[in-house]
């Protein structure tokens, strides 16, 4: 006997149908009107034409493209190494902050005052120390002015990463520890195959969303000098009084950021799912 | 002796858990610890385990002071096994890894050897074909035998049972009380907290009543749970009577 649905089940199905429509057909009015409205409103302001010429030229959009593309690389470049060595510090210091033991204290107080200050700390601050104190000591082989604005960007996102790191190691319940320990694992090896883990897939999509943040804040590096993609705007403004370059490099920016955010999406779905099929 | 308590007293702050509790377990021996939820059933066990720290007294297996606190609790554990009332299986592990992790990383076996040892284990217990499986994936029943498989492959010298059904459908307690019967009847020794009384009454050779942070009496199961010689036992028993359990 092959199934089918009762005329009750039937009717069921063709009013949810209905209902589906409907909906669709309301959501795409209602974006038309806002639509129509908001182009209306903005299109027929007094001042649209000159804002139409001072923000969008296409001219100076593309004479100033390469400019902003060569500073958008070293932001890239910037990303990847700092996203890199911040995440490692953070997963470092969360774990020498959960270390138990009078003899860890020093370490621990290090961690702890390190993740208070630079937390409190605004990024730009940071940077100047580092990369105006730092080479002001005269030192010998004081490393360049990007490498010490890129160290100052790890060492002041670390500080964030590491109190999501220590959030995830938290968040494993001391269940867990006692059934590693109880098999005899040691500390630390409970720590690396049974809570780490765990902790690590579970502030994946927080420690995704800095990142995302992370990608902006590296174009702070160019207080320091080196000429990232917003620098690379900024000097096309200051040529021709138009601000076209910066709606170039919003849109670059806004490019470079969506792989990462439909990544952090995808992996905050995953773990909900993977949630929800345990409860 | 495998197992001598002597004396061991446990607190929480100003709560008195365990008062001066004093067991000895004789190998191949299987004693049921029976009494009220916070009498110090699991208590015990985790500090046997060396998982909480007693605050006076001696604990030894095979003889030797294991609450030293000179011993390597890491050493002491790998011959200690314990199963928890909630699995506590990792969850972001295979069953496989979860049995394995232990051999592997502990007693230093290779991957090829802990895995046949492990996969050995799965096929006895009729769980071979869920080797690959995430723990979210078993019943409560199932991921309770693996638990029990995990704790089994460090060859313990001792297995702790802490309300290993408990947790459990009343359908599926019968499959994990099946298993622990079978390692009975290998002369496992072993030392198991329990609700139910009807299971302590077969498999355990000794049954002791905690009360009052001390074992208030203890014998065979037929003399404890059926003709109790203290007033106490007989009230906790009469309890369990009134709520169908035995």
């Amino acid at each position: 006997m092959t199934y089918a649905p009762s005329t009750r089940q039937q009717e069921r199905i063709a009013y949810r149908r209905r209902q589906t429509i409907r909906s669709v057909l309301l959501a795409a009015l209602s974006t038309a009107v806002v639509g129509t409205l908001l182009t209306v409103a903005i299109t027929g302001a007094p001042g649209w034409d000159r804002v139409k010429s001072s923000f969008f030229d296409l001219d100076a959009a593309r004479e100033y493209l390469p400019d902003i593309l060569t500073g958008l690389w070293l932001n890239l470049r910037l990303l990847v190494v700092c996203a890199t060595l911040a995440l490692a510090l953070g997963l470092v210091v969360a774990v020498l902050r959960t270390l138990r033991g009078p003899v860890f204290f020093p370490v621990r107080a290090l961690a702890t005052g390190y993740t208070y200050s630079f937390r409190g700390l605004p990024l730009i601050i940071v940077i100047y120390l580092y990369a105006f104190g730092i080479p002001g000591l005269r030192l010998q082989g004081t490393p360049d002015v990007l490498v010490l604005g890129a160290a100052a960007i790890i060492i002041t996102y670390g500080a964030y990463l590491a109190e999501v790191f220590r959030a995830g190691i938290e968040s494993v319940h001391p269940s867990q520890i006692a059934a590693a320990r109880s098999l005899g694992l040691s500390y630390r090896q409970a720590m690396r195959h049974v809570v780490l883990p765990q902790a690590v897939r579970r502030v994946a999509p927080p420690l995704l969303n800095d990142t995302v943040a992370l990608q902006k804040d590296v174009g702070l590096i160019s207080l320091a000098g080196p000429i990232d993609a917003i620098r690379a705007a900024q000097i096309g403004v200051a040529q021709d009084a138009n601000f076209t370059p910066y709606i170039v490099a919003g849109v670059l920016f806004v490019l470079l950021a969506l792989p990462l955010i439909g990544v952090t999406d995808w992996v905050t779905l995953r773990a909900a799912r993977r949630q929800n099929a345990g409860s | 002796m495998v197992l001598s308590c002597t004396d061991v007293r446990k607190t929480f702050g100003d709560h008195v858990i365990l008062d001066g509790l004093s067991l000895d377990v004789a190998e191949h021996e299987v004693v049921a610890l029976i009494g009220a939820s916070g009498s110090g059933k699991s208590t015990l066990l985790r500090c046997v385990n060396l998982l909480e720290q007693i605050d006076d007294g001696e604990i030894r297996l095979d003889g030797t002071e294991i609450t030293d606190p000179r011993a390597d609790p890491d050493r002491i554990r790998q011959r200690i096994g314990l199963v928890f009332q909630s699995y506590n299986l990792f969850p972001h592990m295979t069953v496989l890894d979860n049995i394995t992790l232990a051999p592997i990383q502990v007693h230093r076996r290779t991957k090829a050897e802990a895995t046949e040892q492990a996969m050995t284990w799965l096929t006895r217990v009729g769980l071979a074909e869920k080797a690959g499986a995430y723990p979210d994936r078993l019943s409560g029943g199932q991921q309770q035998r693996v638990a029990i498989v995990r704790a089994l492959v460090n060859n313990p010298r001792l297995l702790l049972l802490d309300e290993v059904t408990s947790a459990l459908d009343p359908e599926l307690v019968g499959e994990v009380l099946t298993m622990i019967k079978d390692l009975k009847g290998e002369g496992m020794t072993m030392v198991l907290a329990t609700h139910e009384m009807g299971f302590a009454k077969q498999v355990a050779d000794r049954v002791a009543f905690l009360d009052g942070g001390k074992v208030l009496e203890a014998g065979p199961p037929e003399q404890v749970l059926g003709d109790p010689v203290e007033a106490r036992t007989r009230q906790f028993l009469a309890r369990i009577i009134e709520a169908g359990r035995l």
